[in-house]
């Protein structure tokens, strides 16, 4: 006991001194170009982060003498960007499938798959002969359980201003709980963890083939079995809660109804995340949506540049997740064989467009990085959107204080305002510019300094070996 | 609100299709016979007349086919395409669950160029690789509509069941599968292992179907028990034992049909239609008894051994043992020249002009409940229309417009004209896209891996 009491003693003494004896929990950064996304552009201005909080912002706010300076001559602060759907923080490569929304690019099968069917948990359990088995479903699995600072990614990708993911369990088809994570580096997992819980993560397969599921594999093995599978696992949820309840009033001489994770996952979701690339993957998902009478996001969105597919999400009003991975033509020579159809090609055209377009019709929209995690590959998908009509306010709106709102929690993310989380990114150059260098990322106050990227932008952007981050 | 009202209008467009009087053709009307030099006319999606002379309605627009032939548009008993992510939930022998109207996909572009060889509807079916299979759906080819707007409003549902070699069919049983993943074997493995798998998935159904009937019987009686649980699977076999879905089997071998319709005596419910039904000339006194229609190939043969015993003159004996058949494509290229199968009943099995046409229009419409709808060239039916250059039921002939709820959905003259702009306008789009990708290592590479 003696010994323990000592042990802790000593802890606290070396948390005091590397935390708040060492570091300042104070930073400012003066004198800096300030958009505060929320507001109007401060031209020249302070803004003041203490305890990981916006403590102030504006013209004339005075400089505590306790703070870590950053004169901003000649640099814009911006809120931290959020990343709006994200696996980030799972640091073993098994749980990092990409966010994919599959469908094909236009015709059938083809395109990127989303990580299902072939998922690791999936090999291991036995084969799958009904809805009843719940195949690929992990709905109860729990992204602020499971995330850790040590996945490798999260320097890199703070690295080009990122300091939230909106992050998720992707495996299977109920992938489980998202949850909003601050790309920290600390001590404990949980420090990452802003909101515990913000969704569901449902992916459906395309499957195809004659025995359907491929190599054996089992229920459901194609796409009208994935809808089906999301459809029963709802109506069972629905029946589940009214049992549960029923037996909680009076649980005399009625049969226990049987606990089921899978259900619990998907009853404590506050919202679902469904794929939709094309037009019609949209119409499907919406119906879909609308039958499961659950609050909405769409991923996805490579033709949400379509006029008919804008309306479809306007009137349902949905918000849509864009991916910045943006479609491309195959490289090297095209098989004259197998040309890409006029509508793949007018999807790869146009995807960058569908920003612009969900703008203009005041669709809810927010980026997601669907796994590009080099600095310069974000900023220049980025800067696709904008080459293709959508506007520099826009394009960080939708990294920032839009995607909050999306997941309803723009009360403490997304704006330089005055309480919200200590997340900036202060850059010398417009933030989505080829040319722009990040100079400093604030995450909770904690701030980083990125290296600089190499000549190429393909180069190792990782944290400085100076990095001030760490313990307060 | 304009937005709004303009949004309403453009959504109203293709229900007031314009007035059209097709002129001087040949009309093949299937059910009341051929006009040599006669007109239809067509208002709000329907026919409204039909003769030698006819009342043309101010501000018609006139359709000139002179020398050339009109036939009610082509019914598809049988079709696989305009789905997305596989036909076949084949995971399972019974697979009830699943829906066709689920993956509609409206831009697959089988639907036009069925459209181009004269199909309007289509019965599109879940595979063959279960013994129960997946819901099925009527589609008209409405090409450019979205997956909602091509759905045949009316049409009574159906579910696919599947016999024979497909369905016993286990996959892999000893090998692994192509990721490695051990493979199962899936029952049924035998014919005998079909019958069953069918009449337990029903005995299931029926549990369910009680269960379910007793709860509503209380209900109306004021009490409140509480209600089972809804099983997907259950339900669309609930709906077949309730008469409300039909059931289309797939079948080949008369054993195994007369198999079929012993099951559903027993489980009491009705096979709608036979699909495929190669060898439905050996029982058609049974198949006729039973009430069931049958929708077969031409002369398609010996493609597998369930096969082997096909003839030609099928579609021919069955219709004389007083079944209606109707002959489906069950294919993406046969369905753009169903006229030339039906042609061939007239040579197999001496069918009138008649009977051949109905083979691909009026049967098929009355298997699948719509024939008070489409079918026929007859005043109140859907303007479904075709028209052909030459006699229809020959190689010959070539598409010429075709007409869907009396709104033209392909013009093959327009068609052939636009072609060379089309692909001027590709090869454009496909030269800017080839500039703007590196086609050499570098550029963006996927997760930053490019590298030269």
């Amino acid at each position: 006991m003696t010994n323990y009491l000592m042990k802790l003693a000593t802890t606290l003494l070396v948390l005091v001194a590397s935390g708040f004896a060492a570091e300042p929990s104070t930073v400012v950064i003066r004198n800096a170009k300030i958009v505060t996304v929320s507001g109007p552009v401060i031209a020249k201005g302070t803004v003041v982060v203490r305890n990981g909080l916006i403590e102030a912002v504006g013209e004339n706010i005075a400089v505590p003498d306790d703070a870590f300076i950053v004169d901003g001559d000649g640099l814009t602060v911006y809120p931290g960007l959020i990343d709006a759907l994200s696996t980030i923080g799972f640091g073993s490569a098994a749980a990092t499938a990409t966010a994919g929304a599959g469908g094909g690019r236009g015709g059938r099968g083809g395109g990127q798959g989303p990580a299902t069917g072939a998922a690791p948990a999936a090999a291991a359990a036995p084969r799958s002969m009904g809805p009843e088995d719940r195949p690929q479903t992990t709905s109860w699995e729990s992204a602020a359980d499971e995330v850790s600072s040590a996945d490798s990614r999260i320097p890199n990708v703070r690295s080009a201003g990122v300091t939230t993911a909106m992050t998720f369990p992707t495996r299977g088809i109920f992938g489980g709980q998202g949850a909003v994570i601050d790309l920290i580096s600390g001590e404990k997992a949980g420090e990452m963890v802003v909101v515990p819980t913000i969704g569901q993560y449902i992916s459906v397969g395309r499957g195809g083939g004659f025995g359907g599921g491929g190599g054996g594999g089992g229920y459901p093995g194609s796409l009208m079995g994935y809808i089906a599978y999301v459809r029963q696992i709802y109506l069972d949820a629905d029946h589940y809660k009214m049992a549960k309840a029923a037996w909680e009033k009076d649980p005399r001489g009625m049969e226990r109804p049987m606990y089921d994770r899978a259900l619990e996952g998907v009853l404590a979701s506050r919202r679902i995340l469904l794929p939709a690339n094309r037009e019609v993957e949209i119409d499907r998902m919406l119906r879909l949506a609308g039958e499961l009478k659950q609050p909405t996001i769409l991923y996805g969105g490579r033709e949400a540049y379509k006029p008919e597919a804008v309306e479809l999400l306007k009137k349902s009003n949905t918000a849509m997740l864009v991916s910045l991975r943006w479609p491309e033509l195959p490289r090297g020579e095209i098989d004259p064989d197998n040309e890409p159809t006029m509508r793949t090609l007018e999807a790869i055209d146009k995807a960058p467009s569908a920003a612009a377009a969900l703008r203009k019709a005041d669709v809810k929209f927010a980026f997601y990085s669907d796994g590009i995690e080099q600095p310069r590959d974000l900023q220049r998908a980025i800067k696709k959107a904008i080459d293709a009509g959508l506007s520099r306010e826009d394009a960080i709106r939708a990294m920032t204080l839009t995607p909050a709102e999306i997941y309803g929690v723009a009360d403490r993310l997304g704006s330089i305002e005055k309480g919200k989380i200590g997340n900036l990114v202060v850059t010398r150059g417009d933030i989505f510019d080829d040319r722009t260098q990040v100079m400093w990322v604030i995450v909770d106050g904690r701030y980083y300094k990125p290296e600089a990227p190499a000549q190429n932008g393909r180069g190792p952007a990782t944290e400085q070996p100076g990095n001030q981050g760490g313990n307060r | 609100m304009k937005r709004l009202l303009l949004g309403a209008l453009i959504a109203l467009a293709p229900v007031c299709a314009e007035t059209i009087v097709i002129q001087n053709a040949t009309i093949m009307t299937v059910s009341k016979g051929t006009i040599k030099n006669g007109s239809v006319v067509v208002r709000d999606g329907k026919i409204v007349e039909v003769g030698e002379k006819v009342t043309i309605p101010e501000g018609a627009t006139k359709i000139d086919a002179q020398g050339q032939y009109v036939i009610p548009g082509i019914i598809d008993c049988h079709s696989h395409i305009a789905g997305d992510g596989g036909i076949n939930e084949g995971s399972v022998s019974v697979s009830s669950m699943v829906n066709i109207k689920d993956i509609i996909n409206p831009e697959d572009i089988a639907i036009y160029r069925a459209l181009a060889g004269g199909v309007t509807t289509a019965n599109i079916l879940h595979g063959s690789a279960n013994s129960i299979g997946g819901q099925t759906i009527v589609l008209k080819m409405r090409w450019g509509k979205d997956a909602q707007d091509m759905i045949f409003q009316g049409a009574k549902p159906g579910i696919k069941f599947a016999l024979g070699e497909n369905p016993k069919r286990a996959g892999n049983p000893q090998g692994r599968g192509a990721n490695g993943q051990q493979s199962f074997a899936r029952y049924p493995a035998t014919r005998m292992g079909v019958e069953d798998t069918i009449r337990e998935a029903f005995n299931e159904a029926k549990i369910y179907k009680a269960e379910w009937d007793d709860y509503n019987a209380k209900v109306a009686k004021g009490e409140h028990p509480m209600a089972p649980r809804k099983d997907l699977k259950l339900e669309a076999l609930k709906e077949v034992l309730e008469g409300n879905r039909y059931v289309h089997v797939h079948c080949y071998r008369a054993d195994e049909i007369l198999m079929m319709i012993r099951v559903a005596d027993e489980m009491g419910f009705k096979v709608r239609t036979f699909q495929h039904v190669l060898e439905g000339y050996k029982v058609a006194k049974e198949i006729a008894a039973h009430g069931a229609g049958a929708s077969t190939f031409s002369d398609w043969w010996s493609y597998k051994v369930e096969a082997f015993d096909a003839i030609p003159y099928n579609a021919a004996l069955m219709t004389k043992a007083g079944i209606v058949v109707s002959l489906n494509s069950d294919d993406a290229e046969l369905m753009r020249h169903l006229n030339s199968e039906a042609g061939k009943t007239m040579k197999y099995g001496g069918m009138t002009e008649d009977q051949a046409l109905a083979m691909v229009t009026l049967n098929p419409a009355k298997q699948l409940g719509i024939d008070n709808r489409v079918g026929s060239i007859e005043v109140g039916k859907d303007a479904d229309l075709v028209i052909y250059d030459k006699y229809p039921l020959s190689d010959f002939a070539k598409v010429q417009k075709v007409l869907i709820d009396g709104t033209v959905y392909f013009d093959r003259d327009k068609e052939v004209s636009a072609q060379a702009s089309k692909d001027a306008e590709k090869q454009k789009l496909l030269d800017k896209l080839k500039q703007q990708t590196p086609q050499q290592g570098g550029g963006r590479g996927r997760g930053g891996r490019g590298g030269q």
